[in-house]
């Protein structure tokens, strides 16, 4: 967490008061919430009012893919296709499949192309063919695993010629590029506080004003009917202060860690056979934080282990919840072959990295990844000597 | 040393690890997911990969303070323990499919990977004791406590890999004392109960679990004289020394317990008989696996054949082409083909290898590859 945040969030601990109460205590909760409200709204491009606060990214994804399905379903029956990228975050992917499994929804996977970028061609053609029975439409601002920067105003220019609602999981991108959801023209908009330098357990979700979404908790009816339960006025206070800052200094950071990152691939192709970026080559096309590779012949968990005990912290992907690493969705949807994309890693870079952390990886890698792809031929049955 | 110890969710395994990092060993915790298709909870004593035991092994090694990660072996396990468990069901065999685990996964994959990574040695929380002998070399032996012995199951791995290997609670006299470590040490594993069954059957249910992957394939039960005494679903699902299950229709004809003699997958028929046909007097094995140097034999030793069976007395001899012949004492029933034989000398392993036939007296009561019938 930045500090400034973390301030906030000690300091509106020890506040006592429910913003929903009208006394005292209550109203001055309301205000801190209020002027969180008004501030992360001014961060994003949106009014206060279009926001929803929720208990993260997570929670506002299913709010989103679940109330609008819902909602325009009840408007329209014939209005039941769930369309979404197949390299969506699991936090869309999930609800949209539940929601063909068990709510009668319809679910088309939209593919990407080798760079894990949406085939704007095969949204149109979905749309022409059966424009009139979508219910919604949820493609992400940027992929979290590849980085890659998402078509969405072709996405909004051909969901508005056939009246179809539109969600962007903008996660990833806050604080990394710019994002305004006035000027996006999305009807709604996911944003989790931990991913900018703010607390776990509070995000939001950007509502178009009068947009229509059915809840998904019900309760005592906060945020607009839409997400009942008690505001929690220290996350959300912070997670103002953090959408402030990530903003603001959103440029400068990004031009640090991009050039960091530029250095990382040129540094890492060069000096590891077999390793192949992943996402698009061209950077201003991708995060400026992510670097993702393949390395064909390793295992995810062999390279993890031997770059966590060189100190170095990477990540393979999304992991299963019994943290099995499983070949990622994106790459096979990005039609990378399962074998080799057993072999990934993403590397974020964040506002502590430097240009010595470069160095440190560059030193160990290529030793890592040697020795990864001799332990990946053992698994697979080659004998090693013991 | 570089040690990795494997977790499995369970007690034994995180006591051994315990004692690893005490040793002053650099230990690394790895939990094997053998399973694709992973149950949340355990029910009972049943299964091994659940959801549920990833988050004991973790939470074993926040206690231990050590590294962990989850590998995927289950393509592994499927290739080789699930499918030669279904393979020698389907053959007539009776496997035991925890000695291929050791064999195939964990002494094996599991190893590999270590060894290729950097590590010295796998530690795991099996019941055996390694012996260092005068000359250096390493010896399989039983552990302290007769009851909790797992060397039957760990003979399969062979001297190489027994030198790669540690078993830090071979010597604990009972598995009581390994909860109570586990309890002083704080490790929430302490009172979770055993695992008994084949971890790969949930429900414990094998004879399900053989119809649902192999199908049904009805055929008959008969006795010794080649009468029809009843029906199955599937020879597969019977092994030798069986009696629960039989159904049969009517009583043998001297009113005595009938007992399954021979599978013969061929002709898919189940031979059954009296408990007194199923006394053997020479077991038959191969792919003989040695920890000390092969003589001809004949050599005098103890056998064993099931994973909680007693030891017999035995002389062993070693065929031209590497099987044992092995002459056992009285008191050995129903062993089937598939089955592990592991011979000692006291508690000291000196070999294994897997039974291809039995006889009985003179004459061969098994093989009956081409569906011969039992004598």
């Amino acid at each position: 967490m930045v500090p400034e945040a973390a301030r906030v969030l000690a300091d509106q601990l020890f506040r006592t008061g429910n913003p929903s109460s009208l006394h005292a205590s209550g109203r001055a909760a309301r205000r801190v919430v209020e002027e969180s409200r008004e501030r992360t709204a001014a961060a994003l491009g949106a009014r206060p009012s279009e926001v929803v606060w929720t208990a993260g990214g997570t929670e506002a994804d299913n709010l989103a893919v679940k109330g609008l399905f819902w909602s325009r379903r009840a408007q329209d029956p014939s209005r039941r296709r769930i369309l979404v990228s197949a390299a969506e975050h699991h936090a869309v992917l999930d609800p949209a499949f539940w929601m063909a499994e068990h709510a009668g929804a319809e679910l088309v996977l939209l593919p990407v192309d080798a760079d894990g970028v949406l085939v704007v061609d095969a949204l149109r053609r979905e749309l022409e063919a059966h424009g009139d029975q979508a219910a919604l439409i949820s493609v992400m601002w940027a992929n979290n695993e590849v980085g890659a920067l998402q078509p969405l105003d072709d996405v909004v220019a051909l969901a508005r010629r056939f009246g179809v609602p539109v969600h962007a999981d903008a996660v990833q991108a806050v604080g990394q590029v710019p994002v305004d959801f006035a000027a996006s023209g999305l009807d709604a908009l996911t944003v989790s506080a931990h991913k900018l330098g703010g607390p776990g357990g509070v995000g939001a979700l950007l509502a178009r004003r009068g947009l229509d979404l059915t809840p998904v908790l019900h309760g005592g009816g906060q945020e607009r009917g839409v997400r009942s339960g008690t505001l929690d006025a220290p996350l959300i206070a912070s997670f103002g202060v953090a959408a402030d800052l990530a903003v603001t200094g959103r440029a400068e950071h990004a031009a640090r860690v991009g050039a960091l990152r530029d250095d990382l691939v040129a540094r890492v192709l060069a000096a590891v056979p077999g390793a192949v970026l992943r996402g698009p080559a061209d950077t201003a096309r991708r995060l400026p934080a992510n670097a993702h590779f393949t390395f064909a012949g390793c295992e995810g968990d062999s390279l993890l282990y031997l770059l966590d005990s060189a100190g170095v912290e990477a990540s393979t992907g999304s992991a299963c919840q019994a943290g099995v690493p499983r070949p990622s969705h994106v790459l096979l949807a990005m039609g990378v072959d399962e074998d080799v994309a057993r072999g990934a890693l993403r590397f974020s870079l964040g506002r502590t990295s430097t240009a010595a952390d470069v160095e440190a990886l560059l030193t160990v890698l290529p030793g890592v990844v040697e020795r990864a792809r001799a332990a990946g031929l053992a698994g697979r049955g080659t004998a090693v000597p013991v | 040393m570089r040690v990795l110890a494997a977790l499995s969710g369970g007690v034994d395994s995180a006591v051994a690890a315990a004692r690893a990092v005490d040793a002053g060993h650099d230990v690394v915790g790895v939990h094997m997911a053998l399973s694709r298709t992973r149950d949340q909870f355990r029910t009972g004593s049943r299964g091994c990969c659940s959801i549920e035991d990833a988050g004991d092994a973790r939470r074993a090694a926040d206690v231990l303070g050590i590294p962990y990660y989850v590998w995927d072996l289950s393509e592994r396990f499927e290739e080789t323990v699930v499918a030669d468990f279904l393979a020698e069901y389907e053959a007539g065999r009776t496997p035991n499919p925890c000695v291929r685990c050791n064999e195939h996964i964990k002494f094996s994959a599991l190893l590999d990977k270590a060894v290729a990574l950097g590590f010295d040695a796998v530690c795991t929380g099996h019941y055996a004791r390694i012996e260092v002998d005068a000359d250096g070399s390493r010896a399989l032996h039983r552990s302290a406590d007769p009851a909790k012995d797992q060397s039957y199951v760990l003979a399969v791995m062979g001297p190489e890999r027994l030198a790669r290997s540690m078993f830090p609670l071979g010597d604990v006299p009972s598995k009581e004392q390994t909860r109570a470590e586990a309890a002083a040490r704080g490790l929430s594993v302490s009172a979770k109960p055993d695992s008994y069954d084949i971890c790969f059957v949930a429900d414990g249910d094998t004879q399900g679990f053989l119809r649902s992957r192999l199908g049904e394939r009805p055929g008959e039960i008969v006795d010794t004289a080649g009468e029809v005494v009843g029906t199955h679903d599937g020879a597969y699902a019977y092994t030798v020394g069986q009696r629960r299950g039989l159904a049969l229709g009517r009583p043998a004809p001297d009113g005595k317990p009938r007992y399954v003699l021979a599978v013969e997958p061929v002709r898919n028929r189940v031979v059954v008989g009296p408990a007194d046909e199923l006394e053997v007097a020479v077991v038959e094995a191969d792919r003989a696996v040695w920890f000390t140097p092969v003589t001809r034999g004949p050599l005098a030793c103890a056998v064993q054949v099931r994973a909680h069976g007693a030891p017999v007395e035995a002389t062993a001899s070693v065929l031209d082409d590497g099987s044992l012949s092995v002459a056992v004492g009285p008191g050995l029933r129903g062993v089937a083909p598939g089955q592990s034989l592991v011979l000692y000398a006291g508690t000291r392993v000196l070999g294994q290898a897997t039974v291809t036939g039995t006889r009985r007296g003179a004459s061969p009561v098994r093989p009956a590859p081409a569906g011969g019938r039992a004598s």
